[in-house]
């Protein structure tokens, strides 16, 4: 048992309760302007207490965006849906390659193989905009540009490079003598890289996973270059709010507690996953 | 020892490349009979490890061959060479019960459920260690985790059964135990077994032969009597041995009939030419230079010997180790009795020419043992 005294509780407890204020004030305040219109977000002094109304997700869920100036169709469930298809592909390329080449990186020094991955990793030094013209140029002439399939290429820059790193220090802090032992008994080394270091590394794995589809789902840029409507997630679809007649805040806070919700609730079912599999082989003190 | 069970032949291992790389093993020949049990014994960084895992196939083997049972493997994954190893840091399954580790052993030679339980039972007997064949790896201590990983390798049935530091975690009377054990149920089934020590002890008790190597060399493979009789050179010498040899350089001169050891601080061993065989005694006269060697235990307190002084005295329960000042350097003697003497008392000792080993100055190679020529 640690001993702390009266006061130094009260100060962990000041303290840890001014972290949490400043962190979740932002999106304490935008969860309340999602159910607010835009007169009551508006108002000056701003209230806590207000009216809620449904308005803005009804607003997002049907299509129709009501302004000053008229109806204006807006595309944000299908923005949330290419999020979602983008970012679970990308990730699951990025894991089918990357996971892979994490293990022969870790396992397997062969000549350049700390040059070819220091430059996987330094595709992610490279600001993106520096990238995207030239990349822009030759999806144009390959028939990339607006496709899906070009698209999750790009991405492949965010998440591979990422769950290869990640994943690589897994596969590294493993006993080689662990594989070792079952290639030994009898097995392949490809059963060896599946039965053994596949399960082991596997919270190194949804950890790496989980940070590359954050990182893409957040992305905003590629999409709106490389992009049109019908193919944008919801990052680039928030645009749309900014009408004629004025920012949309209503609206977009809605959005944005629709669009932070499958990462939130990704990240909360694989926290719990993480901890235990993070936590296995920690019993001995 | 009919057939051979793994013949090393000119194997060299180089981390990096090869001729330029860090020369670990070199030109390492042996051969081992089947159903021997040979100790590499050396310390570390001596290339006994690295030898061990070339066998596995763990390590590549840079130059050379390695055959199993007349079948040439060092280019095969270690899955075709049919061995079987404990490993020095135990690498159990962290997912599976110390039961599932040893039976998963097994997995591949696919035997019946029943069959799986009776060895895993009897190995687990073995090494005492049925009452955690539920538990995790995490939760189980070194010494415990050590058993299970080598009761992983015993169980299986393979040409070659490849032991790294087997006992380095285990209390000493379980280690006693275990050795006795385990020689037996080795011996019982006919099984070749390699170990990896750096515990003489241990070498000694198990072995059949013992492989000292040093510096990435191989000094001498004998037989532990031999080893410690006749050690090959002044390495194999002072390393085996407990406490070590006790080393002296000495000029050879030759006065009235007597052959005169002439060591540091004017000290001198004086025999008479007949204590020495007459190839002894050749061999001796036609050097100028030796060095010299005496196990602690043939060093004898006598009122004529040549002075020491007493610099430390220890009993340790069933011997005394006395370490005395002696001709600018340090002598150890071994008596069974309790001996009082107080530091800095002066002693005699004197040496009997039969327990004397002679060394080549220049190479370190062993010249005589006693009486007989190297």
């Amino acid at each position: 048992m640690e001993h702390t005294s009266l006061l130094e509780r009260i100060l962990r407890g000041i303290a840890l309760t001014l972290v949490v204020i400043f962190f979740m004030f932002p999106i304490v305040w935008i969860f309340m302007m999602s159910f607010q219109t835009n007169e009551t977000i508006l108002r000056i002094p701003p209230q806590l207490i207000f009216e809620p109304t449904l308005a803005n997700y009804t607003a997002l869920i049907t299509g129709k965006l009501m302004t000053a100036a008229g109806t204006l169709d807006i595309a944000f469930m299908r923005n949330l849906g290419n999020s979602v298809f983008l970012s679970v592909t990308s990730v699951a390329v990025s894991l089918l390659l990357g996971v892979p080449a994490a293990y022969a990186f870790a396992r397997h020094k062969f000549r350049g193989s700390e040059d070819i991955a220091f430059t996987l990793l330094s595709f992610k030094f490279a600001p993106a905009l520096l990238v995207l013209l030239p990349l822009t140029l030759y999806f144009q002439k390959l028939g990339l540009a607006n496709t899906y399939i070009g698209l999750i290429w790009v991405y492949q820059l965010i998440c591979l490079p990422l769950i290869l790193w990640i994943v690589r220090g897994y596969f590294e802090d493993i006993p080689a003598d662990i594989e070792y032992a079952y290639r030994i008994g009898g097995h392949s080394w490809f059963a060896t890289f599946r039965k053994i270091a596949l399960p082991l590394a596997g919270p190194g794995i949804a950890a790496a996973g989980l940070l590359a589809f954050i990182f893409a789902w957040n992305n905003f840029v590629f999409a709106l270059v490389l992009a049109s409507a019908d193919k944008q997630p919801v990052t680039v679809g928030a645009l749309a709010f900014i009408t004629s007649s004025g920012i949309q805040y209503g609206q977009i806070s809605a959005a944005i507690v629709l669009s932070i919700t499958p990462t939130l609730a990704l990240a909360l079912y694989a926290q719990r996953y993480l901890v235990e599999g993070l936590s296995l082989g920690a019993v001995k003190g | 020892m009919s057939q051979s069970a793994l013949t090393i032949s000119g194997v060299d291992k180089f981390y990096g490349p090869i001729d330029r790389g860090v020369h670990a093993v070199k030109n390492l020949t042996m051969e081992i009979g089947k159903g021997e049990i040979v100790a590499l014994l050396g310390s570390s960084g001596c290339g006994k490890t690295s030898t061990l895992r070339m066998i596995a196939g763990f390590e590549e083997v840079s130059r050379g061959a390695i055959s199993v049972g007349g079948r040439q493997v060092h280019t095969l994954p270690p899955v075709k060479r049919n061995v079987a190893m404990a490993f020095e840091g135990y690498s159990l399954y962290p997912p599976l019960t110390v039961r599932e580790n040893m039976a998963f052993a097994l997995k591949a030679a696919r035997l019946p459920k029943s069959e799986v339980d009776a060895k895993v039972a009897s190995i687990a007997k073995l090494l005492e260690i049925e009452d955690i064949l539920e538990r995790y790896p995490s939760s189980i201590s070194g010494g415990q985790q050590q058993r299970a990983s080598l009761g992983r390798a015993l169980i299986r049935e393979a040409d070659l059964h490849l032991l790294d530091e087997p006992m380095g975690q285990l209390e000493p009377q379980l280690r006693a135990v275990l050795r006795g054990r385990i020689k037996h149920f080795i011996k019982e089934r006919g099984l070749t077994a390699i170990l990896v020590t750096h515990d003489q002890t241990e070498a000694n008790a198990l072995a059949d032969r013992i492989a000292v190597m040093e510096g990435g060399v191989l000094q001498q493979f004998d037989t532990p009597d031999r080893i410690k009789e006749r050690p090959a050179n002044l390495f194999t010498g002072t390393f085996v041995g407990e406490p070590p040899m006790n080393v002296f350089e000495a000029y050879v001169a030759t006065a009235a009939g007597r052959i005169n050891l002439k060591l540091p601080d004017g000290l001198s061993l004086d025999y008479d030419k007949d204590a020495f065989s007459a190839p002894v005694r050749d061999q001796l006269l036609s050097r100028e230079r030796v060095v010299i060697g005496i196990r602690p235990y043939a060093v004898r307190r006598s009122k004529e010997g040549v002075p020491a002084r007493v610099s430390a005295n220890q009993w340790l329960g069933d011997q005394t180790h006395i370490a005395a000042d002696f001709a600018g350097g340090s002598l150890v003697l071994v008596e069974h009795d309790r001996t009082r003497l107080d530091l800095g008392a002066p002693i005699n000792v004197s040496i009997d020419p039969k327990n004397l080993h002679v060394f080549d100055q220049a190479s370190g190679k062993a010249i005589s043992h006693g009486m007989e020529l190297a």
